[in-house]
């Protein structure tokens, strides 16, 4: 079943590019790997819990290489929200005017690596197959994006390639400190190492920040971001949807299945510098979202600056702290790929998406103010929705990590820093919704503009209702978080 | 087992050349294309039978020739790469040769042509005795066969400058790096008394207060084995040479004369490395050339425009990765073969990713008369296939996951890493990133910029056969890298290590 997550996307593009009839197959394709994600999430079994749907084939066995795929709870989630961001990807592109058939295979291979990354639970593939979406989004922001493509798309391929490189080194000190007789790339085992306290922590810190500095600058962790931005402002909308909902995570997702369970003594060690970037991320990234004056760039910004709450989850390094971090990677990737749908539809009807040439909108397309006023409140963390509960359990989860004795300890001060992040986000997010959609329209601009039709419409409501059932029910996607997470922290 | 078996191989391609030599002089037929098929059809033969024949796991104690010869895992693996090079060599050679005939005068349009195709299977032979040498001897003058086919070849092109200019550079350095190496070798002969690599690895332990002497012959030798690898600061006749020489020569000198170049490196290093005292300053001396090789390489590649010379810094650059391997060959005995397998591995896959974009290049640079980058936009246009070809090798020349290049890196790096070489992989991290600028500039050319002429580009059946396979490779390599892992361990140590229960 999780081969056929990553393979039917790799087959459909493979087929597109050989002259199979591209946005049909494309979408199909894109409905098949959300439907299967989907049986793959119901057909889990809870009460087993640990990896399921494993399926392996040896690579390179005096090092334990194999291909290994295997899913538990969080790597379902995750291959739900790739599921869910693709069909939506694929459905609201546009007309593509050249070479369409290169677009959407591109498109497909994205989504590919995200899958294969998600699904894999061998270092080395897990790694690769995240590399496998660096070309094709090469290809998509530079042929087809808009404004200042071909630096964005410069920008974006070195810093990830840099990032990634530094990552695999970090991979290998890794894979090296373990004792001779027990070196593998299994995942799976590594954790069942890590358990056994095999690596000793004087050994840990060296490949931690390998894989803090590697992880952080695939997640745009301050100052690693400034790729982020730019490239999602010029990329073509499903290229910054699959890219900031889904692939971007990826780096968070290592952090929490590799770094953090298998080196936690190099965790330890790096507390302080990862909480001062991440208060930098949250604080100094969103006053420059506030700055922003064009939608798309502001966007961008904007998903930089989420990221922090993300990490600070992540650094709590307690239950209720890592499944909302969990929770929130799927709910921020549901929320921003919402909006990056949404600015792309008003880019179609008009090139600029600087606030200044834009207002009122909500007058000729209610439905399009209506949907981004619903993803601009996910986003905040308004109540209902599933970010206000992740972002809870990340305050929580943060706070947590103190003593009353000891006065506010390092964390605190800043789970205190972050809140104030919630208002900030609100800043930025209304403002632009002013900007955008209330007021009087210009008339010779919005001439002749009227609501997407129903197919572009109805992706951004799969999108917005997911966000709201895991608003509501946050514990049923918790069910399937809470006991890989419990796993990881043993 | 008699152990005539793996001589055998070199025997049929040396008959093959004289063969192809003698038969040319006697044929008056004008159309030559008869030359380079039968050589690949013999040569793809001999391939085949290589991996029938037995390979003895170490150096034969008997004297006489056996003394000079050793056809170990290492060495058939390196007949092997010889073998396919040469192979796609000749298949770049006849779709090159309209090139070369503009540049020779003739009565008839293949008078010149007969030398063109029968030098490199000269070179093959030698680069397969170079797989086998074990004794500066056999070195030595195998060396000298692969070199002096090379001077002929590079210059080939009489009425071309440039590939004349690239000739007499490629002689004079050629010279002066085959002088220090002989230099070098006299240097350890009277150190030691031996020329033979495994007789020297016995005496060297006995011998104490000569380490300086020792050392300043093995720093001559690796001068000029610098030479051949071009490694920096050794890489000043690569850009030019590359640039003038016949494409498929270019492509030969950055394939074949690297990879054997590497295999006497480390054949000639192994001795020493049982020295504590030398192979610590030893060891630091490669890592300095590797370090200047990545940095030059990769450095100097950026703001080229001429494919051919972007191509000939990035082989100074992987030149520098290989190095870093060499460096990581670890002294002790408990794993030896780590180093040796990345090496092995990296070149194979180098193999395939430079031939592949050679060949492309070539087909391309024909129809667009010029091999500047500028000369392959919208080529995903004009021929999807090509510039899938071309994608894959750029790809795997920067290192993307699941292409043989990039395996290849995997293990070099992991190599490094086990030594704690940090310095050497802090260079190499920034190195691959502006690796990925110069390979992706050919991929945004091909796909980012529209066609300068609409024109189709038609390939030939057996290019397009030898493409396919060669892009094939390249990915089933990257991802099931066994066979050639497999095939580079000696087989005593093949078992896999057990991996230890925890509980």
């Amino acid at each position: 079943m999780l081969n056929l997550l990553i393979f039917v996307p790799i087959i459909a593009a493979l087929g597109i590019l050989l002259g199979a009839p591209a946005r049909k197959t494309a979408l199909l394709a894109g409905l098949a790997e959300f439907v299967i994600s989907l049986l793959a999430l119901f057909s889990y079994d809870r009460a087993v819990g640990g990896f399921q749907f494993a399926s392996q084939f040896p690579i390179i066995p005096s090092w334990d290489l194999k291909y290994y795929v295997a899913a538990d709870g969080l790597s379902l989630v995750m291959l739900l929200l790739t599921g869910i961001v693709t069909f939506a990807a694929v459905c609201v592109t546009p007309k593509i005017e050249r070479r369409e058939n290169l677009f959407y295979a591109c498109v497909l291979f994205i989504t590919a690596g995200a899958a294969g990354a998600f699904a894999s639970q061998d270092l080395f593939f897990f790694y690769g197959f995240h590399e496998l979406a660096l070309i094709p989004t090469f290809l998509l922001i530079g042929l087809w994006g808009s404004g200042e493509r071909q630096a964005a798309a410069w920008k974006i391929t070195i810093y990830l390639a840099l990032g990634s490189f530094v990552l695999l080194i970090g991979l290998v000190d890794l894979y090296q400190a373990l004792p001779a007789d027990a070196r593998t790339f299994d995942m799976v085992r590594l954790q069942q190492l890590a358990v056994a306290k095999v690596i000793p922590a004087t050994a840990q810190a060296r490949p931690f920040l390998f894989l803090l500095i590697g992880f952080g600058t695939l997640v745009s962790l301050f100052p690693f971001h400034s790729w982020a931005p730019t490239a999602y402002a010029s990329a073509p909308t499903p290229a910054a949807m699959l890219h900031a909902g889904v692939l971007k995570k990826f780096g968070l997702y290592g952090l929490l299945r590799v770094a953090i369970p298998l080196l936690p003594e190099g965790a330890k060690h790096w507390a302080d510098l990862l909480l001062i970037l991440l208060v930098a991320n949250i604080l100094y990234v969103g006053l420059v979202t506030i700055a922003q004056r064009k939608l798309d760039l502001m966007l961008g910004y904007s998903s930089v600056m989420h990221m922090g709450y993300i990490f600070l989850g992540i650094a709590s390094f307690n239950l209720i702290g890592l499944s909302g971090a969990a929770l929130l990677m799927f709910a921020h990737g549901l929320s921003i790929a919402a909006l990056f749908a949404i600015a792309g539809m008003i880019r179609e009807r008009h090139l600029s998406l600087s606030f200044d040439s834009l207002g009122g909108l909500a007058k000729p397309m209610p439905f399009l103010g209506f949907a981004f006023g619903v993803a601009a409140f996910a986003s905040i963390g308004l109540p209902g929705f599933a970010n206000f509960a992740s972002e809870v359990m990340v305050f929580f989860g943060a706070f947590k990590n103190g003593s009353a004795a000891l006065g506010f300890s390092s964390f605190q001060l800043a789970t205190i820093g972050a809140l104030w992040g919630v208002v900030i986000s609100a800043v930025y997010m209304l403002r632009a919704y002013k900007a955008v959609f209330l007021g009087e329209p210009d008339k010779a601009v919005v001439a002749g503009w009227t609501d997407p039709s129903a197919s572009m419409r109805w992706p951004v409501i799969l999108l917005l209702v997911t966000l709201l059932i895991a608003g509501f029910a946050p514990n049923y996607f918790l069910s399937y978080l809470k006991p890989t997470i419990e796993a990881l922290l043993r | 087992m008699h152990p005539i078996a793996p001589i055998t191989l070199e025997i049929i391609v040396l008959i093959l050349g004289v063969f192809l030599l003698l038969a040319e002089s006697f044929s008056k037929d004008g159309n030559k294309n008869w030359m380079p098929e039968t050589a690949i059809f013999v040569l793809a033969w001999v391939f085949a039978f290589s991996f029938f024949t037995p390979g003895n796991p170490s150096p034969l104690p008997e004297t006489g020739f056996w003394h000079f010869y050793s056809a170990d895992p290492t060495a058939l693996f390196f007949k092997r790469i010889a073998l396919l090079t040469t192979i796609v060599v000749l298949v770049m050679c006849l779709e090159y040769r309209s090139v070369v005939e503009r540049f020779i005068p003739g009565e008839t349009p293949g008078a010149g042509l007969g030398e063109f195709y029968s030098l490199p299977v000269f070179t093959c032979a030698g680069l397969m005795f170079m797989a086998s040498a074990v004794d500066f001897l056999l070195i030595f003058v195998s060396l000298e066969l692969v070199t002096i086919s090379f001077y002929i070849l590079v210059a080939y092109m009489r009425r071309n400058p440039a590939s004349l200019e690239a000739g007499v550079k490629y002689l004079i350095l050629g010279a002066l790096s085959t002088g220090f190496l002989v230099y070098g070798i006299t240097w350890i002969f009277g150190v030691t008394g031996e020329t033979n690599l495994s007789q020297i690895a016995v005496k060297l332990p006995q011998l104490h207060g000569s380490e300086q002497a020792l050392l300043f012959g093995l720093m001559l030798v690796m001068i000029g084995l610098g030479f051949k690898v071009a490694a920096a600061p050794f890489q000043l006749w690569v850009p030019d040479v590359y640039q003038g020489a016949p494409t498929p020569i270019t492509a030969f000198l950055s394939v074949g004369s690297k990879a054997a170049g590497f295999i006497v490196l480390i054949r000639v290093l192994q001795p020493f490395l049982v020295l504590p005292t030398v192979s610590g300053k030893i060891l630091s001396l490669v890592a300095i050339l590797a370090a200047l090789s990545l940095i030059y390489g990769n450095l100097a590649a950026m703001p080229q425009d001429n494919l051919k010379r972007l191509l000939a810094y990035s082989s100074i650059a992987h030149a520098g990765y290989i190095l870093v391997a060499v460096a990581s060959v670890s002294s002790e005995m408990a794993n030896p073969g780590a180093a040796n397998v990345a090496i092995g591995y990296y070149l194979a896959g180098y193999l395939l990713m430079t031939l592949l974009s050679f060949l492309v290049m070539i087909i391309v640079a024909r129809h667009s008369r010029g091999d500047d980058i500028m000369h392959f936009n919208g080529l995903g246009k004009r021929s999807p296939f090509l510039a899938a070809g071309m994608l894959i090798a750029m790809l795997s020349l920067a290192g993307i996951p699941f292409t043989a290049g990039f395996m290849g890196k995997f293990l070099v790096f992991a190599a490094a890493v086990e030594q704690h070489h940090f310095f050497l992989v802090g260079i190499g991290i920034v190195t691959v990133a502006a690796g990925f600028y110069y390979y992706l500039r050919i991929v945004s050319a091909m796909y980012w910029q529209e066609p300068n002429d609409d024109t189709p580009i038609t390939v030939g059946p057996l290019a397009r056969l030898v493409i396919t396979v060669l892009a094939v490779a390249t990915i089933f390599f990257g991802i099931f890298p066994q066979p050639i892992i497999a095939a580079l361990q000696p087989s005593q140590t093949a078992a896999t290590p057990t991996v230890a229960s925890v509980k």
